[in-house]
């Protein structure tokens, strides 16, 4: 018993390096006043991974996704990126760490030119390859090119959509956080923009949070899986296997549930 | 026609001052929905601040060229009345920050009366005037009835330092990433910090960036008058939020045209109907205006797509 103790503190830490998630979320416990939003949640993404995060409106997708950037903050448990525990740290500098989000709600700012909105993107990285990246944005959103001198508020949903992406792109983010990329928009442009998501993915390596409520599109393009109901994490798998599970089915993909 | 030409000089003069202190009230509130009623008092410590490096540099140490001296002391009233307004924003408004609304509105107005009364107690409650700066004056061209309408260098001084500094502002919060910063702030807090800024520090600066217009403001006032007292943040500094309300709150041009359309109006009421309803012809405008324009001259509407 004691030897074989030894050995499994010994090769642990070994282990432990190679499997360390890029984002890893332990317990995390997230209030709004005294109404529980997030009730303890667990979950892992690795470095080149698409992951994906499903579930109802209200379960508490969004919060979980504003919670890694620390806002909310979460009142139990640990959020730790790329190895350092960032529970705790200012929403702006967690902003700095390489990790760059598309927020619910778009928030593209409305009152500046879609080119200022770019700039706001990779202000982070003190616009380091600013004309190659803002080259590349326009080369994968070439609406956005036409509109470059347009307020962002003058733009349609998609438009917005797309800026909202490409914002979070300027800074050549090593973790993409993306909120319902889909919402609202036609069923052309989700296409247009999960094959974006695959790109950056399979070309960039860059590695990418989803929360979609568009469970199929989601689910088909993601390695693995999460469904929230209600502030917990019921259940997980590959992208694969969630949507061959019965109660994914049931809940997320057939009838008129949503 | 004298008298209109004339008039428009003065009320321009005017104007202009006003509309430096609506900068600071506009920025404000853009950034934090708050109105700073302290900032009156911050343009009035300017203008002391102004006075007493104006009797240092002339008095004490014998700088003759009035120009050059102004300089000086526009320098050092700015970044002294910078250090107050970001002072008072850490110590009074951050700490309230996150509470009920009407907390930072109540503690602005504290700040308001502790100004005004500390100066009161430092300086004494008496008019301070300063010595004759510029007294030289442009005779333009004269009237038939024997009327001289002149443009004083003061009045010139003003305008020109007023659009030399609007326009290294304009500069400022249109093209660098600090005011690309700060206008991101007033947009949206919120993705602001997701993108890395630092709110706190943005909110800080617009304070700053606020009070260093107060004190040109101040430093002008204090040239085209040549006297200053402890109360004297109070009715410029309402003249001035109603300058930032009527060219539309939040609005940066629409501070300095509302505090433009102010000064004017009330120069030219004093000179064709009378002085002592100047303050009600100002407000009466004011208030027509937002009957019809309920945003202000250049206000965005409320509507925002979503």
């Amino acid at each position: 018993m004691s030897t074989a103790g030894a050995n499994i503190a010994m090769q642990s830490p070994i282990a432990e390096t190679a499997r360390q998630p890029l984002l890893s979320v332990r317990g995390v416990k997230t209030y709004y006043g005294n109404i529980i939003a997030l009730k303890g949640v667990d979950m892992d993404v690795h470095e080149g991974e698409i992951v994906t995060l499903i579930g109802a409106n209200g379960a508490g997708k969004s919060t979980l996704m504003m919670t890694i950037f620390g806002n909310p903050r979460a009142r139990e448990g640990t959020i730790t990126y790329a190895g350092k525990d960032i529970t705790q740290v200012p929403t702006h500098e967690i902003a700095q760490m390489s990790i760059a989000q598309s927020p619910e709600g778009r928030r593209i700012f409305p009152r500046m030119t879609v080119f200022e909105n770019l700039q706001m993107g990779a202000s982070i990285n003190n616009f380091a390859h600013f004309d190659e990246d803002l080259e590349r944005v326009c080369t994968l959103f070439p609406r956005l090119k036409e509109r470059l001198q347009q307020r962002g508020g003058t733009l349609s949903g998609g438009e917005q959509q797309m800026l909202a992406i490409a914002r979070a792109l300027m800074s050549r983010p090593k973790l993409l956080l993306l909120d319902e990329p889909s919402l609202g928009l036609a069923p052309l442009i989700v296409k247009q923009i999960f094959d974006i998501i695959k790109e950056l993915n399979e070309k960039d390596g860059m590695t990418i949070f989803l929360v979609e409520q568009n469970a199929y599109h989601a689910l088909k393009l993601a390695h693995r899986g999460y469904v929230m109901v209600t502030g917990n994490i019921t259940m997980s798998g590959t992208g694969k296997e969630l949507l061959a599970d019965p109660q994914v089915r049931a809940a997320y993909l057939e009838g008129g549930h949503h | 026609m004298e008298i209109f030409v004339q008039q428009l000089i003065n009320g321009l003069t005017l104007g202009s001052i006003y509309g430096l202190i609506a900068i600071g009230y506009t920025m404000v509130f853009g950034i934090i929905g708050m109105v700073n009623f302290a900032h009156g008092d911050v343009f009035m410590v300017s203008a002391f601040i102004a006075l007493i490096f104006f009797v240092i540099l002339t008095t004490w140490l014998g700088i003759s060229s009035a120009l050059v001296a102004l300089l000086i002391v526009l320098v050092l009233a700015m970044a002294l009345t910078s250090l107050w307004g970001w002072t008072v924003e850490r110590i009074a408004y951050r700490p309230l920050r996150g509470s009920f609304r009407l907390a930072p509105l109540i503690s602005a107005i504290g700040v308001s009366i502790f100004l005004s009364n500390f100066v009161q107690v430092v300086q004494g409650a008496r008019n301070k005037p300063t010595p004759p700066m510029v007294g030289e004056v442009i005779v333009l061209f004269q009237g038939e009835s024997g009327y001289n309408v002149a443009i004083s260098y003061k009045q010139i001084i003003i305008m020109v330092f007023t659009a030399v500094l609007l326009s290294i502002f304009w500069y400022l919060v249109q093209k660098t990433s600090l005011g690309r910063a700060q206008r991101a702030c007033e947009q949206d807090r919120k993705m602001a910090s997701l993108l890395g800024i630092n709110v706190d520090r943005t909110i800080s600066l617009t304070f700053v960036i606020g009070a260093a217009l107060a004190a040109v403001a101040g430093t002008m006032y204090l040239l085209y008058y040549g006297v200053v007292s402890f109360s004297d943040g109070f009715v410029p500094g309402v003249k001035a939020f109603t300058a930032a309300v009527l060219g539309g709150i939040g609005s940066l041009p629409g501070a300095v045209l509302g505090g433009l359309i102010i000064g004017l109006i009330e120069t030219f009421w004093s000179a064709y109907f009378s002085i002592e309803y100047k303050d009600v012809a100002a407000f009466s405008i004011l208030a027509i205006v937002l009957i019809f324009m309920p945003s202000g001259i250049l206000g965005r509407p409320e509507v925002e797509k979503v």
